[in-house]
């Protein structure tokens, strides 16, 4: 069974993101870029089942120029064992990234798609979703607990929801997403950077999938959150209680 | 002219609040640019929360109450608003920022070929399209943003929109047809883990109580944090240190990675303040910080910051509101 794994390229979840006085454009200068930290957990638990089960071939893929190989190396040092970089320039929103990985998934066959519910720069939280309704496959997101049945015909997925963890099968192939406590993604090795410079890299442009895709969605601007106001500090529980009574009114 | 569907949520049968804040945006828009709204609501045995739609002026409230939607499963739910949609001619579909809508309608909106925006906090009518505002990077940017096409999906953040005023009649119940035999059967529901019950969810209450890293298990939790929610009726929630240590289930986080909470009194009981959890409750009306150390950055954005041991406040604080 094949395992179609999706690497987005972000800023590292540690660094502070800053604005260039424009206000149209994030300053990228001296930021470090990593895995998408979602994705990172989809390619682990892909790692997991190959090792629970052997003869998995699990493909990572990034759309994106060339500074995506990187995340893609990574991917391989990880342990995956083939990468594809969909080149492509221009920014792109979630439905036209929806729909390059369906050429991607009908160019693979892939027994299913392992995915982060959401990448930390866009938080669009969409992707998966749209992929699974373009392809007519099943969908589980935000999974915290993944199990194969039936020969990998079905998986039981524990879903974080706001009410709770639900649990759902889905039939195979479908989109899973992935959420934070599904695993903790493991170190990169230095033998597994090396033998990642040996595994196969093939760049494909947006262009020879023979998909045509435009963006809908159009960022005029950017601006900081506004600041919160620093309030009081108080230095008894009954001033506390004051306050919240007969100032901020909200007891 | 906006023909808004807000997608209704509920929690087997009960009318999750942050519903109202959709309809509070489809409101908005409506009264700036025209138009009406419709809301929609799927589920089964669903008439009492549909009635308690029917206060707030929608042009009508669509009900589709059948067995096989008992549980809100993506396939078949993003089949049944694609059909509405279409029916209705909608131009917009909005739902609340939750993990309900952001399974189901990220699926509904490519099913219609319509693009989507998430997590919006403002919206302004332009020359017969919108602006949007929504968030990104953690809440560390708001970006400006237009969407093309006739049909526009979104989440709205419910802490951004206020209710719609109630409105003087009840808006119409139109049944919705759904042919169960044609809705997909590729997701299958077996359960859902128990909810705590006797506290309000913490997206939903009026006073939220969290807890950090100064508690040291999780009978503590529940004696403390517990036992100040109980006493202001709230509810409870946690930061991640303390989910990530086991003393607190995943259900409880609040943050950027768990719920985006925004009560009207938040009270951060021995929680350190990481970018990571104040993304999740900054636009929080009243922040109370409660923290050893006065240096957190807890007490940066905290109105009221009060500097001590939270075994030591926390009792205090629970005798004195009682009393």
């Amino acid at each position: 069974m094949k395992i179609l794994v999706p690497l987005k390229r972000v800023p590292d979840p540690d660094t502070k993101i800053r604005l260039k006085p424009d206000g149209a454009s994030v300053d990228w200068d001296g930021v470090k870029f990593a895995i998408n930290p979602f994705d990172a957990i989809a390619l682990e638990e892909a790692l997991r089942i190959e090792e629970s089960q052997g003869e998995i071939d699990i493909v990572v893929v990034s759309i994106g120029g060339e500074e995506c190989i990187e995340q893609l190396r990574a991917g391989l040092a990880m342990g995956a064992d083939r990468a594809l970089l969909i080149r492509s320039e221009t920014d792109l929103d979630p439905l036209a990234i929806a729909r390059i990985f369906v050429a991607i998934y009908h160019r693979e066959k892939p027994g299913f798609v392992l995915m982060g519910k959401q990448a930390i720069d866009d938080d669009s939280n969409q992707v998966g979703q749209m992929l699974a309704a373009l392809l007519g496959l099943g969908q589980a997101t935000f999974v915290s607990r993944l199990e194969l049945l039936d020969h990998n015909r079905r998986a039981r997925c524990g879903r974080e929801t706001d009410a709770g963890i639900e649990t759902v099968t889905v039939k195979l192939p479908a989109i899973i997403t992935t959420d934070l406590r599904l695993n903790e993604p493991r170190y990169v090795s230095l033998p597994g950077i090396m033998k990642a410079k040996k595994k196969p890299l093939e760049e494909i442009a947006v262009a020879d999938l023979g998909v045509k895709v435009t963006s809908r969605t159009r960022v005029l601007s950017l601006e900081p959150p506004p600041r919160r106001k620093a309030g009081v500090r108080v230095k008894t529980v009954d001033e506390l209680v004051d306050k919240l009574k007969n100032e901020a009114k909200v007891i | 002219m906006p023909k808004i569907l807000v997608i209704a949520e509920h929690d087997d049968g009960q009318l999750k609040l942050a519903t109202l804040s959709a309809m509070g945006f489809a409101h908005k828009v409506c009264a700036e640019a025209g138009g009406a709204y419709d809301v929609l609501i799927l589920g089964e045995s669903i008439s009492a929360a549909a009635e308690l739609l029917r206060g707030y002026g929608a042009a009508s409230v669509l009900v589709a109450d059948y067995a096989a939607l008992k549980e809100p499963l993506a396939d078949k739910y993003a089949h049944v608003i694609d059909e509405v949609a279409r029916a209705q001619n909608a131009t917009l579909v909005v739902g609340a920022a939750s993990t309900f809508s952001k399974d189901v309608l990220p699926r509904a909106a490519a099913l219609l070929d319509a693009g989507m925006i998430s997590d919006v906090i403002e919206v302004r009518p332009e020359g017969g399209d919108f602006i949007f505002k929504r968030v990104m990077f953690a809440g560390n940017v708001i970006a400006t943003v237009k969407l093309a096409g006739a049909l526009k999906f979104l989440t709205v953040r419910s802490a951004a929109f206020a209710p719609p005023p109630k409105a003087a009649g009840a808006s119409p119940i139109t049944p919705v047809a759904v042919d169960a035999g044609k809705l997909p059967s590729q997701i299958e529901y077996v359960g859902r883990e128990a909810k705590v019950a006797g506290r309000p969810d913490s997206t939903e209450a009026r006073v939220v109580v969290s807890g950090g890293r100064a508690l040291k298990n999780a009978a503590d939790f529940e004696r403390l944090i517990g036992g100040l929610a109980d006493v202001l009726g709230g509810a409870v929630g946690s930061s991640r240190a303390l989910v990530d240590s086991g003393i607190t289930p995943n259900s409880l986080q609040v943050g950027q990675t768990g719920k985006i909470v925004a009560p009207d009194l938040y009270i951060a009981v021995g929680i350190s303040g990481a970018i990571q959890h104040m993304a999740g409750m900054k636009d929080t009306k009243v922040i109370v910080a409660i923290n050893k150390d006065p240096e957190a950055p807890i007490f940066e954005v905290a109105d009221y910051g009060l500097v001590g041991d939270v075994y030591q406040i926390v009792p205090e604080l629970m005798a004195r509101l009682k009393k």
